[in-house]
């Protein structure tokens, strides 16, 4: 006969241990409830004070003159514009890095490639924006000598401006998509790969029409942890975006959400100060907003 | 025996080291189901992936000896693996249909082999899910997702994709093993009307499934055939003591 044990002591750990995981728990729950407090508090005074429209509507940003002004938009726009492109320039690369990966390295060629790949997430992100300011800004600026060459009108930034942003931004998604997106491209079932190639299609036909479109939601969840991780970088592309704020057009210096509570927070005092939490809680809806979407993605393919 | 429509000729495969088809001569005949029963990893799959050149997708396999599509060598430097799948289309245990609208899927094969005018994929689609005997379910749903479906409403609409190209050949890998009775039923009636216009090859666990549906049936044993033979001479009177013992249920 089996004798379960079921003495005072058992039961007593088992309590303690329930606490525990209870309480760490509630931690997270805790914090990022107190985030989303603290943020609106901070956030919201200067949108009152200053008027929403004065500060998400208008271009002027000019927090130190005597008739002081606050106008995000560019800065908002660069954001947005960054993440785009950023995720137009590094999603095709990643992607196709991952169907390479998933679908047709030899095994040597992928174990080369993914311990690159898991390199290139664990570097720091200021790293990345010192490596950009040494050898991609003073591309840019030879490249923007060229084009800007007759121009009387083009400030001249060294380099440091949106293009170099986001092909700094483009390499540091690298890593999200690659392996989000060769792990939802490894799940499809072989089978189903095997049944387009036993209609004669050809091993490419099938990546693109079968496996791919198989592994959408995968795929997508990849693009939108990508934009989540261009959205919050601030440290890399501080340094090669020129900090100015402007509107974000290709060889302009600019200035991100995340870069201008970076570069200002510093000294900044009183109203100045208060809207620069008001980008910050703008960049915190944009992350909610991008965790919402993920996470109906993520429903909707349970739901399949 | 009538016109054989697939033949092998001393077929020989091997996983690296291991030898999963030992000398397999079998002579399929055109317009017959054919049923290849067996215990588990006796080979069966990998005979029928032998027919439509799928084993080659996997690593380390190597193959000797030949097989012939009325009588052309398949494996031959003059056989195009895409025409030759066009020819030998395949159903797979697990209903599979691609994410996409039952239309779509259907229209998927035709495509690949260049049919590019809307009317004769209309055309194509139409009479595929007919001969399927899929059509009366879903005429009124084809552009939705075909992941929507029953198991077997699935399992149909795969056969109907596979029919979609016109093949000449159908090789089935258990398709029914995921099924529940009824549909089992629906596929099995399916698999005796198609085989006026179609050779059938059908891998099955079910003995009664064999007897019921097949012409001809060949007993596999450890990558070995141990007889090929009509499936009511097989079944009724076996000529080896291990088939015997294999159809009446005494192993596997
Ligand atoms: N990709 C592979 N690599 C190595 N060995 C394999 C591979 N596929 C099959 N085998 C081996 O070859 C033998 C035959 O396998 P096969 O899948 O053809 O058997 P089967 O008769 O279809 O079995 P089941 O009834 O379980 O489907 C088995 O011993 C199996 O382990
Ligand atoms: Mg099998």
């Amino acid at each position: 006969m089996v004798r379960y044990r079921t003495d005072t002591r058992t039961r007593t750990v088992e309590k303690a241990a329930r606490i525990i995981f209870s309480l760490c728990a509630f931690t997270a729950v805790a914090a990022v409830f107190s985030i989303t407090i603290y943020m609106i508090a901070n956030g919201v005074p200067a949108v009152l004070q200053a008027g929403w429209k004065e500060i998400l509507f208008s271009s002027v940003w000019q927090p130190a003159a005597q008739e002081p002004s606050f106008g995000i938009l560019y800065v908002i726009l660069t954001s947005v514009v960054g993440t785009f492109l950023a995720v137009l320039l590094g999603v095709p690369i990643g992607l196709f890095t991952a169907v390479f990966l998933a679908e047709a390295a030899p095994g040597w060629l992928a174990a080369v490639i993914r311990p690159a790949v898991e390199l290139l997430a664990g570097i720091p992100s200021v790293i990345y924006g010192v490596l950009g300011m040494m050898i991609l800004n003073p591309f840019m600026y030879r490249l923007e000598q060229r084009i800007f060459a007759d121009s009387w009108t083009h400030q001249f930034t060294g380099g440091a401006n949106l293009l170099s942003a986001v092909i700094v931004l483009a390499v540091m998604i690298l890593p999200t998509v690659i392996s989000i997106s060769e792990a939802a491209l490894r799940a499809v079932p072989p089978e189903l790969k095997a049944s387009s190639l036993a209609l004669g299609a050809s091993p490419v036909e099938t990546i693109f029409q079968v496996t791919i479109p198989a592994a959408r939601s995968g795929i997508l969840a990849a693009v939108v942890l990508g934009v989540g991780r261009a959205v919050g970088e601030a440290m890399a592309i501080s340094l090669v975006s020129g900090n100015a704020v402007n509107l974000p057009l290709p060889f302009c210096s600019v200035r991100f959400l995340t870069t201008a509570i970076v570069s200002e927070m510093g000294y900044a005092g009183g109203l100045h100060r208060q809207v620069l939490f008001t980008i910050g809680l703008v960049l915190f809806v944009f992350i909610m907003m991008i965790n919402g979407i993920l996470s109906s993605i993520l429903k909707g393919e349970k739901r399949q | 025996m009538s016109q054989s429509k697939i033949s092998t000729d001393k077929l020989n495969l091997y996983y690296g080291a291991k030898h999963a088809l030992k000398d397999i001569t079998i002579k399929i005949r055109s317009n017959t189901v054919t049923a290849l029963i067996g215990p588990s990893g006796c080979g069966k799959s990998t005979f029928l992936r032998s027919l439509n050149r799928m084993n080659e997708l996997t690593d380390g396999v190597r193959m000797e000896g030949k097989v012939y599509l009325d009588g052309e060598d398949i494996y031959g430097p003059k056989m195009d693996v895409t025409r030759l799948r066009k020819r030998v289309g395949m159903v797979f245990q697990q209903p599979n249909p691609f994410p996409m609208s039952i239309y779509d899927n259907i229209a998927y094969g035709p495509k690949v082999h260049g049919v590019k005018n809307k009317e004769k994929l209309d055309e194509i689609v139409e009479r595929s899910l007919k001969q399927a005997a899929i059509w009366e379910e879903v005429e009124n749903q084809l552009s939705k997702t075909a992941l929507g479906l029953s198991g077997g409403q699935k399992q149909r609409l795969c056969i109907a994709r596979a029919l979609a190209v016109e093949p000449e050949v159908l090789l089935m890998d258990e398709p029914t093993s995921a099924l529940d009775p009824v549909s089992t039923l629906k596929v099995e009636e399916l698999i005796s009307r198609l085989k006026s216009q179609y050779t059938i090859v059908i891998v099955t666990h079910n003995m009664q499934q064999a007897a019921r549906v097949s012409d001809d049936t060949a007993f596999f044993l450890m990558g070995e055939m141990v007889e090929f033979d009509t499936t009511a001479r097989l079944f009724v009177h076996p000529a080896d003591k291990r088939t015997q013992e294999y159809v009446t249920g005494k192993f596997g």
